[in-house]
């Protein structure tokens, strides 16, 4: 009895990792597509039906970082042979590369746009997830009145919509001068994330046994020494999660940048959309553009797994 | 800032006190989230009671609550209200059936596990506006591999007003149920293996036990992800706004947006986003007792 019971156990198993499988595979086909876009021929990528078998090339992304001309007529064969390769493939395609008087290639405005996203991203997980630790700490190892409103008040902050906070946000930006800038997103990205900082960070110094300051304490350390010595080191783990998580969502915010920026501290996510409208659509370099800009948050989430639960629930769950 | 203090308090010889050191690590940040968001909001309110648009240098002139007045009486925003909702039902609820189906297919021994619920977890932690511009390339009419796989000719997804909401929804489910499966993950595998066993002991049906065990165990959680899960919805901007211009498609952030950037209203724009924002705080003053109830489990 026992036996027959395991097999049709296993059996039905069996047939649960096959339908892990089909799905896994299923949902990873959007990924899949835009990503073998990146990378295919631009008269591979839209066909009917789509094309699934392809040799791989670069050009797409030759096209994402420069700006380029429609070549009229024959290329002259000499100029043609003595092009580097990416210049060759562009000249296949009947285009070629705008380069200034000293024969250095035009960039387009996508590195610019990238760079922006990185230095507001970065600069704002910085100062939120500094401020975030320090306010974590305060809340978890001191009484303070109205502790749980507070935090309330704190994530009620990150709950607000965008649009919300983005209207009076955009009058006061207007008069003091910082639409369009990086301080100004820098400092929304900031307030943005710091609820989220404060609440996961105090679930990590939450578990840091109270024990190693008060033994620091009673060996003469002040309480600030024995912050930086002691509970900061054991809170590494906590603080680079705490900090990748605000890098993802700084780098992917759009509806801010879209209505705070235009031209000059524009990031990338309103810049790369923006592409569809002008002019013919080229799916492989926007695809291109989507690739890489996609590829830091797919590294950082394989680094991130142990603690996806913990940040989706603002520290709440642990495990 | 030592020197400051009195030289003979136990504060003094032992560093900062600590009262200084909380109010030290907290103020700046509540002095911060004010200036940031409570500030913005004091001053928004004072515009919903006016007729001021940015785009003009008009003064202006307090008209009272005829703006909130006449948002309730405006039938496109109680549209924009019923598209949003629908939205949220549509998507929220497809994302419970499938992040918990696929929880409890996953709720068992499999290889790669961790890689697999990893590679799941991909698309959540995406740009909106990303994932919202390459699922155009999925929906496109004639060449794109939806229309292709369905075997749909030339099915305009997102043009069509009937079916572009859902196309909507769709990514939305795409994106979001791995949340669901997440969290529903984390629940089932707290519930103790001795109750299975036992519920085998006795005999139970495969339903019985489903419907007493593993649904009352993972609840807490799963209403967790729900609520959440609700108030992002309610809240989407980014993925309908780049995916589709329609009147079907308008949900209430997209209107408050043109409202406010494209239209200039500037009073009625700041009206209807205290409307809106009254409703988010709701649900979160909902979501943050839940999350209070389950917490250090």
């Amino acid at each position: 009895m026992a036996a027959v019971q395991s097999r049709s156990h296993s059996a039905l198993n069996r047939a649960a990792i096959a339908v892990v499988l089909a799905v896994t595979i299923i949902y990873l086909i959007p990924i899949y597509w835009i990503t073998s876009t990146a990378f295919k021929p631009r008269s591979a990528a839209t066909t009917v039906p789509p094309t699934i078998l392809f040799k791989p090339e670069l050009t797409s992304f030759v096209k994402l970082f420069t700006k380029r001309v429609q070549v009229l007529g024959e290329v002259d064969p000499e100029v043609y042979s003595k092009a580097p390769w990416y210049e060759k493939k562009l000249y296949d395609e009947g285009e070629r590369i705008i380069k200034d008087a000293d024969g250095n290639l035009e960039l387009s405005a996508y590195p610019s746009r990238f760079l922006n996203s990185l230095i507001i991203a970065v600069s704002s997980t910085f100062l939120a997830v500094a401020m975030g630790t320090l306010t974590a700490y305060g809340f978890s190892r001191f009484r303070m009145p109205g502790e749980q409103d507070w935090l309330f008040f704190i994530l009620s902050t990150r709950m607000l919509p965008p649009v919300v906070v983005a209207i009076p946000m955009f009058l006061m930006y207007r008069v003091v001068g910082l639409v369009d800038t990086h301080v100004g997103l820098i400092m929304l990205y900031t307030a943005f994330n710091l609820s989220f900082s404060v609440w996961l960070m105090k679930g990590f110094v939450d578990e840091i046994p109270k024990e190693y300051e008060e033994a620091a304490l009673v060996d003469g350390y002040t309480r600030m020494e024995a912050f930086f010595k002691i509970v900061l080191p054991q809170a590494a783990t906590g603080i680079a999660a705490t900090a990748v998580f605000c890098f993802i969502t700084a780098w992917n915010e759009y509806a801010f940048a879209l209505m705070m920026t235009n031209r000059r501290a524009q990031t990338a996510p309103p810049f790369i959309p923006a592409q569809l409208g002008s002019g013919v659509t080229d799916w492989t370099a926007i695809a291109a553009g989507t690739f890489l800009f996609l590829l830091p948050v797919a590294i950082f989430t394989f680094l991130l797994r142990k603690h996806l639960l913990r940040g989706v629930t603002f520290g709440a769950i642990r495990k | 800032m030592l020197s400051t203090l009195d030289p003979g308090s136990p504060a003094a010889r032992r560093g900062l006190s600590d009262i200084s050191i909380r109010n030290l690590f907290i103020i700046p940040t509540i002095a911060f989230l004010i200036v940031f968001n409570i500030f913005p909001l004091i001053y928004s309110l004072g515009y919903s009671f006016t007729d001021f648009r940015a785009s003009s240098n008009a003064p202006a002139n307090f008209v009272g609550l005829q703006n909130y007045r006449d948002l309730l009486n405006d039938e496109h925003v109680w549209n924009n209200f019923s598209v949003t909702a629908k939205y949220v039902l549509v998507s929220v609820g497809g994302q419970v059936l499938l992040g918990f189906g696929v929880a409890m297919l996953l709720n068992r021994k499999i290889p790669f596990k961790g890689f697999i619920t990893t590679l799941l977890l991909l698309p959540m932690m995406m740009s909106m506006a990303i994932v919202g511009l390459f699922w155009q390339l999925l929906y496109s009419p004639s060449w794109g591999i939806i229309d292709y796989a369905l075997g749909l000719e030339d099915f305009a997804w997102l043009s069509n007003p009937d079916v572009a909401l859902y196309a909507v929804a769709i990514t939305d489910i795409w994106m979001w149920s791995p949340f669901v499966m997440l969290l529903c993950l984390a629940g089932l595998s707290a519930i103790p293996q001795h109750l299975y066993e036992a519920a085998a002991i006795d005999r139970a049906s495969r339903w019985y036990t489903f419907t007493r065990i593993t649904l009352p165990l993972v609840s807490p959680l799963l209403l967790i992800a729900i609520i959440f899960r609700t108030m992002e919805a309610f809240k989407t901007f980014d993925l309908a706004f780049i995916m589709s211009n329609l009147d079907s498609t308008e949900l209430i952030a997209i209107k408050l947006y043109r409202l406010a950037f494209q239209q200039w209203q500037t009073g009625p724009s700041c009206a209807l986003a205290y409307m809106v924002l009254i409703m988010v705080l709701a649900i979160t003053n909902i979501y943050v007792k839940y999350l209070n109830r389950v917490k250090g489990r």
